[in-house]
């Protein structure tokens, strides 16, 4: 067996023994590993919370039907005048209906995809919120509540109220935080909303949200599925919009595209409509990606540095070692064990030093208008980061020992004996 | 009578800055318990000759036998090994690990070793302290005693694997000559009393002259290599 115990303590008193140059050489990889953990929690945690500040609200497949002009016009279709060519001056959208045909076999048609993760039938009106004489100008969405609680984290955004009270009290309404401030409105009140189609219905107000996007806080509310078919006069099939919410996002593009096109309905997909977030987010990682690793390179030229200074320094005693008896191979792991235990002790506080740190930034008051909910800044203390961040610690730290190890592993004891 | 080393032919060029034929078909064996002495003047090939003889110099010509065993050829680390459990050596500078302490600088070729417990190390390391006459500075750091105490320390780790054979280049020439006399007796001793093998290059005539052989060098061959009569008789 090999005897690790006493190249062990030789490397234990050569580390002891320079305990400034050691400690400096461990402060760096402290400082690089903690660095790294300090910005990989923070950057993931913020760009999570963006995220979640678009991407997870929005859904990821949206179905709606879209007024435009036909793409054919009726002159196209006929046989005897297709090889002329034809001009139609001023085409107009045709007037068709804004519900979605046969919307409740649609969704249940859908529900069975396993690719989808679930899905929110909505209804989108517009309306008036009447205020005395004032008519405030506002899109009434009716909802499934509890889905969209668990598809888009709709609960979130609700700074007063729950999003249960909209099923529980008939004729609730959930208004935006803009709305309620221009109206000056609260909670219990109630609100008059009148359709493009005259009727004038009284609301109650169930709950305030806040998205933190103004143009939507300024005229959006939301209202149950049902409420909203009676506003409208509507049965209970009439649905505008589906949203879908899926299992991986990445299959959104494609079923877009194939539910686009098998139920002739407009469909959007979220990368489509949000795709400067991706890159967002992209470039965050990357820059800190890049950041860390040059950090725990400038403490790998570090150690490398004074390992090289230390063989130097310690020529006659590699000398003695290797003539009483001592192989290359020992000499190597003396200087490659002083790497080692600098890179894992220089690491462990490192991952220390990092997660006290995030401890603090998580606890640091951060508020924000677009997300109601949170307080702090948002910190992920995902532990991939910090095994990440030994196994980093440790590699470089052998690398940038070995070389120098390696060296001494070549050192011919009969030159430095007689050099003297 | 058997050579506990022995050397045939050995032949030594040094090829930096230019072809230089260092040592010359150098022929000899060393017997079980003499005290020899290898003389010459400087530049004559005689720390040459003591590194190929050590094994540490691998770059030679010719044979080199270790009881019996051939040794020339044998890999780096096997090398090592040997030197470790046949071989102790003391040099002209003291070379100890000047962080350790002087037990530890002792205690280090037998822990390599490996065959004993680190108790029985260092009940041995005590007693060869002891036999040199230095138990008393065992626990002080290596760099803090005299130079006379330093040459003893490593004669003490010399010893500690009970080598076959002492090997040493110029032990007494870094010591003023009271010291260099305690040298020269504690090695008389060792080859009397253990009946050890040794071999000690130096340029100090006094010293050599009571050794009992000396082999002379120049120019890379040896001139004598006769026993010198009546210091002591063969056993």
């Amino acid at each position: 067996m090999y005897k690790f115990k006493v190249i062990f303590d030789i490397t234990r008193t050569h580390l002891s023994s320079r305990i400034k140059q050691t400690g400096t050489a461990t402060l760096g990889v402290t400082f690089g590993i903690g660095t790294y953990i300090i910005m990989m929690s923070f950057m993931t945690g913020l760009n999570g919370m963006l995220d979640d500040l678009i991407l997870n609200r929005t859904p990821h497949i949206h179905l709606y039907n879209e007024i435009k002009p036909s793409e054919k016009q009726p002159v196209d279709l006929h046989q005897k005048i297709q090889q002329s060519l034809n001009v139609v001056h001023s085409v107009k959208p045709k007037k068709s209906q804004l519900r979605i045909h046969n919307a409740l076999p649609l969704i249940s048609h859908l529900k069975d995809d396993p690719r989808v993760k679930g899905i929110s039938p909505q209804i989108v009106a517009k309306v008036f919120y009447l205020a005395g004489s004032n008519e405030l100008n506002g899109v009434i969405n009716g909802i499934h509540p509890l889905e969209e609680v668990r598809l888009f984290n709709f609960d979130n955004y609700i700074i007063e109220g729950r999003p249960e009270d909209l099923i529980k009290t008939r004729n609730g309404i959930l208004i935006g935080a803009g709305i309620a401030d221009k109206m000056s409105l609260s909670t219990g009140d109630r609100i008059q909303v009148s359709t493009t189609t005259g009727g004038i219905f009284p609301l109650k107000i169930v709950g305030i949200f806040q998205s933190g996007l103004g143009d939507i806080d300024n005229i959006q509310s939301y209202v149950n599925l049902k409420t909203a078919q009676q506003l409208l006069g509507e049965g209970n099939s009439y649905i505008t919009d589906i949203n879908i919410k899926l299992w991986d996002m990445e299959n959104a593009f494609e079923m877009s595209e194939a539910i686009g096109r098998q139920f002739n309905l407009t469909a959007i997909d979220a990368k489509t409509a949000n795709a400067q977030f991706e890159t967002g987010t992209s470039i965050r990682n990357l820059i800190s990606y890049s950041v860390s690793i040059t950090l725990l390179i400038v403490a790998g030229f570090g150690i490398y540095n004074i390992l090289n200074m230390l063989i130097y320094e310690k020529m006659n005693d590699i000398a003695i070692l290797k003539a009483t008896g001592f192989s290359g191979f020992d000499v190597k792991m003396i200087f490659i064990s002083q790497a080692v235990i600098i890179g894992l002790v220089g690491g462990i506080l490192g991952l220390l030093i990092g997660y006290v740190v995030s401890v603090l930034i998580s606890q640091a008051p951060f508020e924000t208008e677009a997300l109601p909910t949170i307080t702090t800044y948002p910190v992920n203390f995902d532990p991939n980061f910090y095994i990440t961040g030994i196994i980093f610690a440790m590699v470089s730290t052998f690398l940038a020992g070995y070389l120098p190890a390696r060296k001494a592993q070549k050192i011919d004891p009969v030159e430095i004996i007689r050099g003297q | 009578m058997e050579y506990i080393l022995e050397a045939k032919k050995v032949n030594k060029y040094f090829r930096n800055p230019v072809l230089f034929h260092v040592l010359k078909d150098i022929s000899f064996g060393i017997r079980p318990g003499e005290f020899t002495s290898i003389m010459g003047k400087s530049g004559c090939g005689k720390s040459t000759l003591l590194y190929i003889l050590s094994t540490m110099d691998t770059d030679y010509e010719g044979e080199l036998l270790l009881n019996n065993t051939k040794v020339t050829g044998r890999p780096r680390a096997e090398l090592a090994y040997i030197r470790n459990q046949q071989i102790g050596f003391v040099f002209q500078f003291h070379y100890l690990l000047p962080e350790f302490s002087v037990l530890d600088n002792v205690m280090l070729p037998a822990r390599k070793l490996g065959t004993k417990s680190y108790k029985q190390i260092k009940m041995d390391a005590m007693e060869k302290l002891d036999l040199l006459g230095i138990k008393d500075q065992a626990h002080k750091k290596a760099s803090m005693i005299s130079g006379g105490q330093k040459q003893r320390v490593s004669i003490a780790r010399a010893l500690i694997n009970n080598p076959k054979i002492i090997m040493g280049d110029e032990p007494t020439g870094n010591l003023d000559s009271k010291n260099a006399e305690n040298v020269f007796n504690i090695f008389k001793d060792l080859s009397v009393e253990k009946n050890l093998s040794l071999l000690i290059v130096t340029h100090d005539m006094d010293f050599a002259k009571k050794t009992d052989r000396i082999i002379e060098m120049a120019d890379g061959e040896i001139l004598h290599s006769n026993a010198l009569a009546g210091v002591r008789s063969e056993e």
